[in-house]
């Protein structure tokens, strides 16, 4: 029986690792339909912003009440992680609490995660009543509507029910250990689960091991089920906030990367001497579909975890314009999952022939002012500024489609040198009057 | 008092063998627009005042490129860099200050990939500089207790990360500086970035312009201070909008300067 216990958990595992495996080779993949762009330069700088905003969270706590909440959820997260390993290594070998030979560390360890489990369930039972009672409008703008909604809210009842079972487990084993049970070694100390003994007392240590072993797995299948599900989910925040921290832009914020293709035909027609003649002519400008954005943007959109602190900074959105930087992002992941599939489908060569233009408009791309604001507010340093103006450079240097006013403006900088309709021998008139 | 002022351009000065320590980058708002064109008179005043060797190009300055860039024209944009990349460098240029966040954006981060090194300043530095190096004083302050609330333009601030010399002029100025909630990181845009100033808004509910002045008119302050000129329209265009123009100005750090040192 116990064996058969061994056995299954080991099939399990295997099941749930090869999963999770071919999820992050799809995202993998999927990411890499972004174009090359190398960025390895300043490494400490990179490292430093990882530790600051990943690992430090710095930027989510800008927003208190969030963010102290967000971090007692992640530092519970990743504690109670050495817990899990524990329970990898039972399921595995047989044993229980294979670690409590530590003593006293392993008790005060138990307690502290019984500690943190218990402020994790709480902050997730406060998340969900800002999300539906409180009804922060963040939660429900548009591009919220359906599964993104309902991806959030299944989110965080998978974290409540996976820290109750922890907890009930538990207290199921600690009555056990009372009981003198055996397997059951008394080990561990249990400051929040004591007070469910009560609960789990007048059975006979036959049920209690079952109540034991039930939450046990329920314990350890909902985390492997959970493993499965991140992937597909805007969850996956939690493991790729490190390296698109990493990856983060270092230049200012203002600095809008020059297209070298561009001056290379600049300066075919300014300077030949200078411009390299056996340069390719660019294939294309600016960005149409995924596949011409960066691996960068990609990792950026799968990033992101739609909290949406970029669409209420907004100064488009925030007065009423389509714009929405988290639907830009969003948009951008649909997009790659879209075209991921088609290509697993009918193979690398395929392209559908739709484009991110078919999911983003004009009128969202145009209301942006490039005030930055969506990138500061970011708590994982996605750039939802480039994509946008990437894809107004394909409109207007492939399909010359800029709002009249910007083709006038664009016609009295060519011919005026200034985007107003003066000559530019008046430029100096100013100087007369002082 | 300063009636009078001859600008000198680059090209004059070359022409007497001299060569300016500063070039002046007017930009084509400071130059063409009636309301920024006094921003950049104040400013001409202050560099006239406190001895500097300036120049401007005059008429051989052209558009950075900058809102062509924004709007996703990169060609047109790099075809200005160059031109004027060319001129400034012919000049021998080295150090380059300008009134305009969005021409100190496109010149210090933008031309140095294609040629064009220059140290850059935005106007809000050079007069913090000079009132650290005590080349510009002011006695009692014009501005003593007086509320005054100071606008963050977006290019100067959040994209260049300067937030503290216009807040240091507003200090020396003896203001009593009255922030708005959203300023410095947070600052909201004034609604003309991105090459907004030269279109329509989309369709919304709200201007940007109207949304940041009555933040600003909530301070109960009777100037917001500006550091850019497209800023300085939408801000002024929005105090008019809420009827409140014979109570609150709308005012460029080198005005407020200008008008400390009654110049």
């Amino acid at each position: 029986m116990q064996y058969l216990e061994q056995i299954l958990f080991v099939i399990v595992l295997g099941v749930a690792i090869f999963f999770f495996t071919k999820s992050v080779k799809r995202i993998r993949r999927n990411i890499f339909l972004g174009k090359d762009k190398e960025i390895n330069d300043n490494k400490p700088e990179r490292w430093k912003t990882m530790i600051r905003v990943a690992l430090g969270q710095q930027k989510m706590v800008v927003r208190p009440i969030a963010g102290i909440l967000h971090i007692l959820i992640y530092v519970g997260f990743i504690l109670i992680n050495i817990e899990v390993l524990e329970i990898l290594i039972d399921g595995i070998f047989g044993t229980h609490r294979v670690l409590a030979f530590l003593g006293p560390v392993y008790d005060v360890a138990i307690g502290f995660f019984e500690i943190l489990a218990l402020l994790v369930l709480l902050s997730c039972i406060f998340f969900l009543t800002r999300r539906w009672i409180q009804k922060i409008p963040r939660f429900h703008s548009v591009e919220m509507k359906g599964w993104p909604s309902k991806d959030a809210t299944y989110i965080l009842l998978i974290e409540i029910v996976l820290m109750a079972a922890l907890l009930k487990m538990n207290a199921a084993d600690q009555v056990l250990q009372a009981k003198g049970a055996d397997h059951y070694i008394a080990a561990g100390s249990f400051p929040v689960s004591q007070f469910l003994v009560p609960f789990f007392e007048p059975f006979s240590i036959s049920t209690l091991i079952v109540f034991e072993r039930v939450l046990w797995w329920a314990h350890i299948l909902g985390i492997l089920a959970f493993l499965n599900y991140i992937p597909f989910s805007k969850h996956l925040h939690i493991f790729l906030a490190f390296p698109n921290t990493y990856y983060s832009r270092l230049q200012p914020a203002g600095e809008f990367s020059n297209m070298p293709e561009v001056t290379n035909e600049v300066k075919l027609m300014l300077d030949p001497s200078s411009a390299d003649p056996n340069a390719p002519p660019p294939e294309k400008f600016g960005v149409n579909d995924v596949t011409d954005l960066t691996w960068k943007n990609m990792l950026d959109a799968y990033t992101c975890t739609e909290c949406g602190r970029c669409t209420s900074v907004c100064p488009a959105n925030i007065t009423g314009k389509k714009l929405s930087p988290r639907k830009i992002m969003m948009d951008t992941r649909d997009r790659a999952e879209q075209l991921g599939k088609e290509k697993d489908r009918l193979g690398s060569e395929y392209h559908d022939g739709s484009s991110l233009h078919d999911l983003i408009s004009k009128e969202e791309l145009w209301a942006c002012t490039t005030c930055n604001a969506c990138v500061e507010a970011c708590p994982v340093n996605i750039n939802p500024v480039e994509i946008i103006y990437g894809m107004r450079q394909y409109l207007v240097m492939e399909k010359a489609e800029a709002p009249n006013e910007l083709n006038m403006m664009n016609t009295n900088i060519e011919n005026n040198q200034a985007p107003w309709q003066f000559s530019p021998a008046d430029r100096a008139n100013w100087t007369k009057e002082i | 008092m300063s009636e009078g002022i001859k600008v000198p351009t680059v090209a004059e000065m070359v022409a007497q063998g001299e060569k300016p320590d500063i070039l002046f980058w007017v930009g084509c708002a400071g130059s063409f627009d009636e309301r920024a064109q006094k921003i950049t008179k104040a400013f001409v005043k202050i560099l006239h005042h406190t001895g500097i060797k300036y120049a401007i190009l005059g008429t051989e300055e052209t558009c950075t490129g900058d809102p062509a860039k924004r709007a996703g024209n990169e060609f047109l944009f790099q075809m200005q860099a160059m031109a004027n990349i060319a001129t400034l460098n012919a000049y021998e240029i080295t150090k380059i200050v300008t009134t305009c966040p969005h021409c100190f954006n496109t010149i210090k981060n933008e031309y140095p990939e294609l040629g064009g090194k220059y140290e850059v300043m935005h106007h809000t530095q050079l007069l913090q500089e000079l009132i650290d190096d005590g080349k510009l004083t002011f006695g009692e302050g014009a501005f003593k207790g007086r509320k005054i609330t100071y606008h963050d333009s977006c290019y100067l601030g959040r994209a260049n990360g300067v937030y503290d010399a216009p807040r240091r002029i507003l200090e020396a100025l003896d203001a009593e500086l009255v922030e708005m909630k959203r300023c410095r990181k947070n600052g909201l845009c004034c609604g003309a970035g991105g090459a907004q100033m030269f279109k329509e808004a989309e369709e919304g509910k709200k201007e940007v312009n109207i949304e940041r002045t009555e933040e600003a008119l909530a301070t109960g302050a009777n100037i917001i201070s500006a550091n850019c000129p497209f800023c300085t329209t939408m801000l002024g265009d929005g105090v008019k909008h809420e009827n409140s123009e014979d109570k609150v100005e709308v005012l460029d750090l080198a005005e407020l300067v200008a008008q400390a040192k009654d110049l």
